[in-house]
């Protein structure tokens, strides 16, 4: 990778590659009256065009297997009609993506505009036309979760009542690699070999068999470096499955690497959420009940395979996270609308519960006259209460939630943030520390996974370990990591239990063909599931090692131990036999063997956990300029626990990395729509991805509570930085405008929205 | 028909003459003409600096730069950075800091820290960590937060001026 010998799929080459650009639709919503590709068709180098009817409507369907929810089909290409800027209605295979590109611009389509549904509003108003035919109210999932039916009362008895309406903006994954693929059909092995920038090869395989027609096993699904993903990439993108149809056609290789305008606009967005909240506390700040009423806009499709229940499913869920809430109600939607469908964008939905919960307590402690973070403490779930479960039935492993928050406080203290708070205050700026306290749910396995109900229900994982003859060791998985470390943390999981230097595992990944079907990488699921079943599997292996071993050491087998390379009887320095003698015999020198121990050394295992949840606490103190109303981060602290940790290098870059994207969400980015559903957001100069300029350092404090629910003792945390992230920076900012009325309940908070409530306040 | 131009240029000290299109970028070129295919797109406008190659010892963006205006030109990519197998200590630096993850920018970075670090080489001073911080503002990385490739940068810096030091 540093060498610049990375192989991202761009980077692949195949002898007569043709490549593919896509005519889109510059319209939010529009029927499609008659395309005519003779043009494009007509043009020096192109090699072929393609619409709906001629590749005979194929299409993506992503099933939730509940009576609240509406399946709708996402075409693979727009038949009859377009749902937002940027849907494909044509592919155009070139000679080189330049023609490529000016062949999709000479494709003519009729339209017939129609009204643009762009937002929650219209997609609810009384004669709202619906997005789709079928799809009465625009309202893909409508889940009433918890109702509990003391609520009411407990409203109209509370000491405090604190209401609010929060809101996050539409945002965008943003990998710095877009999605690109490479399909090639293979006469040899009578199959389809499509390399693709995925979380989720198995899935993709899975939605182009069904999507096309063929089986799983003539398609085979390679993830090669991929750059990035957070999310968007654990989709199936509809151009990926019409590149596969094309090579398919064609027999011959098909490229497409989309642009970042196509990333920005044309692929899948998420977090465009909105939160009706009422929260009742008693007199001495502990909460009573909690009711919301939540509004995903989902945009145009559901997308396959987890479908756009995701976000609500998981608001509605996990809304009380670390509090104690003894009364609660959810009603969750998905609203489709004329705009780019959405994928689990990192933190689905937690980074808004989050801040959400987090202003209810820190609205809470202001109208009681109280310390914000001493309402959070009375209502965490503490030490001697784990495993915790809530109202929602979700039940919580050991923590350290009441921990994380005390140590943060010290750590705030003693690193002198609040007298910088008021250096910054005398000098003329508005200053202000905020925190957030969450735990983020992580390794969902299948029995947690199906109570969503999905017709393609992830969870499990598999991997196998094998030794070769000599002694060094291939672990296959079907997780897909691509920047997470899986490769050093995987190898250091196997090696401990075979007794050798992780130098001598090597990890295969990302192929559909090399393991077993799997899962990929999203949900913070890898390094428990994925390093679980690696982790299963090489105790198989240690267990084979152990036997021949034995045999040759004439030992018993339990007093066996495999460390420093070498397998060794307990207690008894003299007797040893390097493992890779032992590999070599099994090998090469079968016949002296007993039958159980011979031909090979390897295993396969799965593992299924119901989840884990990793903790948190973020603090951090932002300096706001009164004239410019810029915001800026002075210092930023977490204090984490993912139990066990494999690899603190790893387990601190995704914390940093997620902080970032949190920080970003909170205060920069924001994917804009106009009312006739025109994106506004096309380039890195309209959505705003922080630099280093925009960042401070991230210190890092961690906490150990190992898991009982992961192989390792480890937790999933993946996203916890970005769900964090978000409701501290709120609280932070808050803090800042307390000598005002202005209190803020939405992200990203803009210098212009600072400007404008501190002027509608005098106070600017 | 094409607008084809012959060009010679030399690309981490190889000479090469190859006939390009008038409106090939250079990032194109350099990737699917010449084979150094760890020069990235991220962006394809300039913003993101993924693209980031040296122009005769200047950084630039390779996205923006069409390969018919790199004739007669120096270039140097992330493949010219190690001698053979062995990193150079930049990109050792990168390593040892977790300054990369999915690795997608990390040539841009490079390439951007290199052209720093040799520039500032003479100055006898350590960079601070905000003039580090304002340089690795150039490019975008969505992985690490940047704090691992600041980090690599100042120590490279820290590491090759003692080692110059007289």
């Amino acid at each position: 990778m540093l060498l610049g010998r990375g192989r991202f799929t761009g980077d692949l080459a195949r002898t007569g590659t043709w490549h593919a650009a896509f005519a889109r639709s510059p319209f939010a919503a529009a029927q499609v009256d008659a395309i005519d590709l003779s043009a494009a068709l007509t043009m020096p180098g192109v090699r072929a065009a393609f619409t709906a009817a001629e590749l005979g409507h194929p299409y993506l369907l992503a099933i939730l297997e509940r009576a609240e929810f509406t399946a709708t089909r996402m075409p693979l290409l727009a038949g009859d009609q377009v749902r937002y800027v940027g849907e494909p209605v044509a592919v155009v295979i070139a000679d080189d993506p330049y023609i490529a590109e000016d062949a999709a611009e000479v494709v003519e389509v009729e339209w017939t505009p129609l009204p643009a549904i762009a937002g929650l509003d219209a997609a609810r108003a009384a004669d709202a036309r619906q997005v789709h035919r079928e799809l009465a109210g625009n309202c893909l999932v409508d889940l009433i979760m918890f109702d509990d039916n003391r609520l009411e009362e407990i409203f109209a008895t509370a000491p405090v009542v604190v209401e609010g309406v929060f809101t996050s903006a539409r945002v965008a994954a943003l990998p710095m690699e877009g999605r690109a693929c490479l399909a090639d059909w293979d006469d040899r092995d009578e199959q389809l070999v499509i390399h693709v920038s995925t979380q989720v090869p198995h899935q993709v395989r899975s939605g182009i068999a069904q999507a096309l027609g063929v089986p799983e096993s003539g398609v085979r699904v390679i993830a090669p470096d991929v750059g990035g993903g957070f999310g968007l990439k654990c989709v199936v993108g509809r151009e990926e499955v019409v590149v596969a149809g094309a090579a398919m056609r064609l027999r011959r290789p098909v490229a497409w690497t989309e642009d970042r305008q196509e990333n920005l606009t044309a692929s899948f967005h998420g977090h465009e959420q909105r939160y009706d909240v009422r929260a009742a506390f008693d007199a001495g700040g502990r909460i009573l009940g909690l009711a919301a009423e939540i509004d995903c806009d989902v945009g145009a499709y559901s997308a396959f395979p987890f479908t756009c229940a995701v976000e609500p499913l998981m608001a509605a869920t996990e809304l009380p996270g670390v509090y104690k809430v003894p009364a609660y109600r959810a009603r969750g939607r998905g609203i489709a609308s004329n705009k780019a469908p959405t994928a689990p964008y990192r933190g689905v939905s937690r980074p808004q519960i989050v801040l959400v919960m987090e202003q209810l307590m820190e609205r809470a402690a202001r109208r009681l006259g109280m310390d914000p973070l001493q309402v959070r403490r009375i209502n965490l779930i503490g030490p001697g209460e784990f495993p915790y479960t809530g109202v929602t039935g979700v039940s919580y492993d050991e923590g350290s939630y009441r921990e994380s928050l005390d140590l943060a406080e010290q750590r705030v203290t003693a690193g002198g943030w609040p007298a910088e708070r008021d250096r910054l205050r005398q000098a003329g700026l508005r200053a202000g520390i905020g925190y957030s306290c969450f735990s983020e749910r992580t390794a969902y396995g299948t029995p947690t996974m199906s109570q969503r109900r999905m017709r393609m229900t992830p969870g499990y994982d598999t991997a196998q370990v094998r030794m070769d003859p000599s002694g060094e060791v291939i672990v296959t998985t079907g997780t897909c990591g691509h920047g997470q470390g899986h490769e050093t943390t995987f190898a250091q999981i196997v090696a401990d239990r075979l007794g050798l230097h992780p130098g001598q595992v090597r990890l295969r990944q990302g192929d559909t063909d090399l393991s077993s079907y799997g899962w990929g990488t999203f949900g913070s699921r890898s390094i428990v599931i994925g390093g679980g079943a690696a982790g299963r599997a090489a105790e198989q292996v240690a267990g084979q090692l152990r036997q021949v071993a034995a045999h040759l050491l004439e030992a018993s087998a339990a007093d066996i131990e495999l460390t420093g390379g070498s397998a060794r009887i307990r207690g008894d320095a003299g007797a040893a036999v390097p493992i890779s003698e032992l590999a070599r015999v099994v090998y090469f020198q079968a016949h002296t063997l007993p039958e159980p121990l011979r031909y090979g050394l390897e295993a396969r295992e799965s593992f299924d956990p119901p989840g884990t949840f990793s903790n948190s606490c973020h603090a951090v103190l932002v300096a706001i300029d009164p004239g410019t109303c810029e915001i800026r981060l002075r210092r930023y602290l977490v204090v984490e626990d993912c139990g066990v940790v494999i690899n603190p290098l790893v387990v601190e870059g995704q914390v940093r990395g997620g902080v970032t994207q949190g920080v970003a969400a909170a205060l920069f980015e924001r994917i804009r729509y106009d009312s006739d559903g025109q994106p506004g957001s096309a380039t890195l100069m309209d959505y705003l991805a922080p630099t280093a300029a925009e960042i401070c350092p991230i210190d890092i404090v961690h906490l150990e509570t190992p898991s009982a629910h992961s192989e390792t003792g480890a937790k999933g945390m993946g996203e916890g930085g970005t769900i964090g992230a978000p409701a501290a920076v709120l609280s932070a900012i808050n803090d800042a405008l307390s000598d005002t009325p202005v209190c803020f309940g939405h992200i990203p908070v803009l210098p212009e929205d600072l400007h404008a409530a501190l002027t509608r306040e005098g106070a600017a | 028909m094409k607008d084809i131009h012959l060009i010679r240029l030399r690309v981490n000290d190889r000479e090469h003459e190859l006939a390009v299109e008038s409106r090939r970028t250079l990032a194109d070129m350099l990737r699917h003409d010449l084979g150094y295919t760890g020069t990235h797109l991220g962006c394809e406008h300039g913003i993101c600096g993924a693209c980031t190659v040296l122009v005769d010892g200047s950084p630039a963006r390779a996205c923006l730069m069409f390969g018919v205006q790199a004739d007669g030109r120096e270039i140097r990519t992330v493949e010219g950075l190690a001698d053979g197998e062995q990193l150079s200590d930049l990109q050792q630096a990168f390593s040892d800091h977790h300054g990369l993850q999915c690795g997608f920018c990390t040539p841009g970075f490079l390439m951007l820290a290199e052209a720093y670090l040799s520039d500032t080489a003479s100055d006898g001073t350590d960079p601070t960590e905000a003039q580090v911080r304002e340089l690795v503002a150039s490019n975008l990385c969505r992985c690490t937060g940047y704090q691992g490739i600041i980090e690599a940068v100042l120590a490279t810096a820290r590491s090759r001026r003692s080692a110059g030091a007289p």
